[in-house]
């Protein structure tokens, strides 16, 4: 076994916004974090008291399920105290209630803000107008970055590194926040970025971000360690822009035949919620070349290494 | 004051620490070794290959980070990196040896022994530092003790340095920021 010799502290920044903004080692130091604190989750208490007196609030301004929970769950295990705050936004206001929204938050003195809302730039802005900690938990389309965070550390964790991975992630990607964090975070970290999807739902565009844009997903199929099948978000796609769902499924569905064309050691990883059947085949989902679960076990680590490093500026 | 015990010096010591141990536990029933990182942890590995040497078959060993426990987190500015604890073996009903290099105030140890208790109830903890340089802030004493270091100055630094971690073994007593 090697030993490290004192590790000095490389994290300086108060909120968590995009992992656009992160530099390599930043995301490095997140994900070593989230390794410490994958073992607390194994322990008969489930429990640190690094957070204790401290306080969360989950302000989410959209349907979450899993993020919500992961990050309550989370800032549990650190001790902090959590507050849930959510509410569904009034399409006319959506600044103003944000305001209001973080001022009440704020009165009443809490220490970190995870914030989701439809529009993106919302916790960027968020940020700039409170004193506390604020971390995205998804802004619109722009970023996910918890979510990006906990794809990279679940490939890491399947490969040993992520340098030289060829990941495809396919299906809305106009739509995703997922994809844009994780884009960011891969390309910084040194994995080949495939993006798949219509040409309606993936310009051209996001060749300027470092990715390659490929609209058939059969072209392709057999090179990729990762596929990463994204959401398809029936309430964010205009009609227009949209197939038909059999033909979606038929064109950039991960069926038994694609899956049988993949790589033998493919890992197959979905940010839930499934559609299953639809971007998805069931089977696949719950086979043995699958991350989802893990994806969603190793959510509640990153999580706990950013509300650690978050709140660690003292 | 003597500032400086070479390689000799901690060779000793850590002989003399393993007579202790050979008194204090018996080599035939089972003992935890649980190192607190980064310095314990290497303390801790080489303590179990002498023991096994002398005849203690039943040892388990684990590491402990204790940052998450720490009674200063909120003051100390900016937090230091966590790394991973490993406790692997089950602490329910085992003689336990805490293992640190340097005993001062306390606080690393009163930290330790809430993180222990975290992972279950052991029969006894004993702790065990290669060097006791006084301070106590807490009312915290080692059960076994390789070196005693007397009139250390609160300012100055007892500095534990050894060949995994630091290329060589030695203690040294310097003023701090040197």
């Amino acid at each position: 076994m090697t030993l490290a010799s004192d590790d000095k502290p490389r994290w300086t920044r108060k909120h968590l916004l995009s992992l656009e903004e992160l530099s390599a080692d930043e995301i490095r130091v997140i994900l070593d974090q989230a390794d410490a604190f994958k073992e607390v989750s194994t322990r008969s208490i489930k429990k640190v008291p690094a957070l204790r007196g401290r306080v969360v609030v989950n302000a989410f301004f959209e349907d979450s399920t899993r993020t919500r929970t992961s990050f309550a769950l989370a800032a549990q295990r650190l001790s902090a105290d959590v507050i849930d705050f959510s509410e569904k936004t009034s399409s006319t206001n959506k600044g103003e209630t944000l305001i209001d929204t973080a001022r009440n938050i704020e009165a009443m003195g809490v220490d970190v803000i995870v914030v989701r809302h439809g529009a993106a730039g919302s916790a960027h802005y968020l940020a700039r107008t409170v004193k506390c900690s604020v971390v995205n938990a998804g802004d619109g389309a722009h970023e996910h970055p918890t979510q990006g965070l906990l794809d990279v550390y679940t490939m890491r964790e399947r490969f040993g590194k992520i340098e030289g991975l060829k990941v495809a992630i396919v299906g809305d990607i106009a739509n995703s926040r997922v994809a844009r964090s994780n884009l960011w975070a891969l390309n910084k970290l040194g994995a080949e970025v495939i993006l798949v999807g219509p040409p309606t739902l993936l310009s051209r565009s996001f060749e300027q971000l470092g990715a390659r844009v490929v609209h058939d997903f059969d072209s392709i199929i057999g090179e990729v360690d990762v596929i990463n099948m994204l959401r398809v978000q029936f309430e964010r796609v205009k009609s227009s822009q949209f197939p038909s769902v059999r033909e979606f499924t038929r064109l950039f569905g991960l069926t038994w035949d694609r899956f049988q064309r993949c790589k033998k050691d493919v890992f197959i990883m979905h940010p839930g919620p499934m559609n299953r059947g639809i971007e998805i085949q069931s089977d696949i989902a719950d086979g043995p070349q699958s991350g989802i679960l893990q994806q969603v076990t190793n959510g509640l680590s990153v999580r706990m290494a950013v509300l650690y490093l978050v709140t660690s500026l003292g | 004051m003597r500032t400086q015990y070479d390689a000799d010096d901690v060779k000793r010591a850590i002989a003399a620490l393993v007579d202790q141990i050979a008194v204090t536990f018996s080599h035939d029933k089972p003992l935890g070794i649980i190192g607190i990182r980064t310095r314990g942890e290497v303390l801790a590995q080489r303590l179990t290959q002498l023991l096994k040497a002398r005849g203690f078959a039943r040892i388990e060993r684990g590491t402990l980070d204790i940052t998450l426990y720490r009674d200063d987190l909120s003051e100390i500015g900016p937090k230091p990196l966590v790394r991973p604890t490993a406790v692997d073996f089950d602490l329910a009903g085992m003689p336990i040896l805490l293992v640190d290099d340097v005993l001062f105030t306390g606080r690393s140890i009163r930290a330790a022994l809430t993180a222990l208790a975290d992972f279950g109830r052991p029969a006894v903890i004993r702790l065990l530092v290669l060097a006791d340089r006084g301070g106590r802030e807490l009312p915290i004493q080692a059960d076994l003790v390789g070196l005693t270091l007397k009139d250390v100055p609160r300012e100055h630094r007892v500095n534990v340095r050894l060949k995994e971690t630091d290329q060589v073994d030695e203690i040294v007593v310097e003023p701090r920021n040197t």
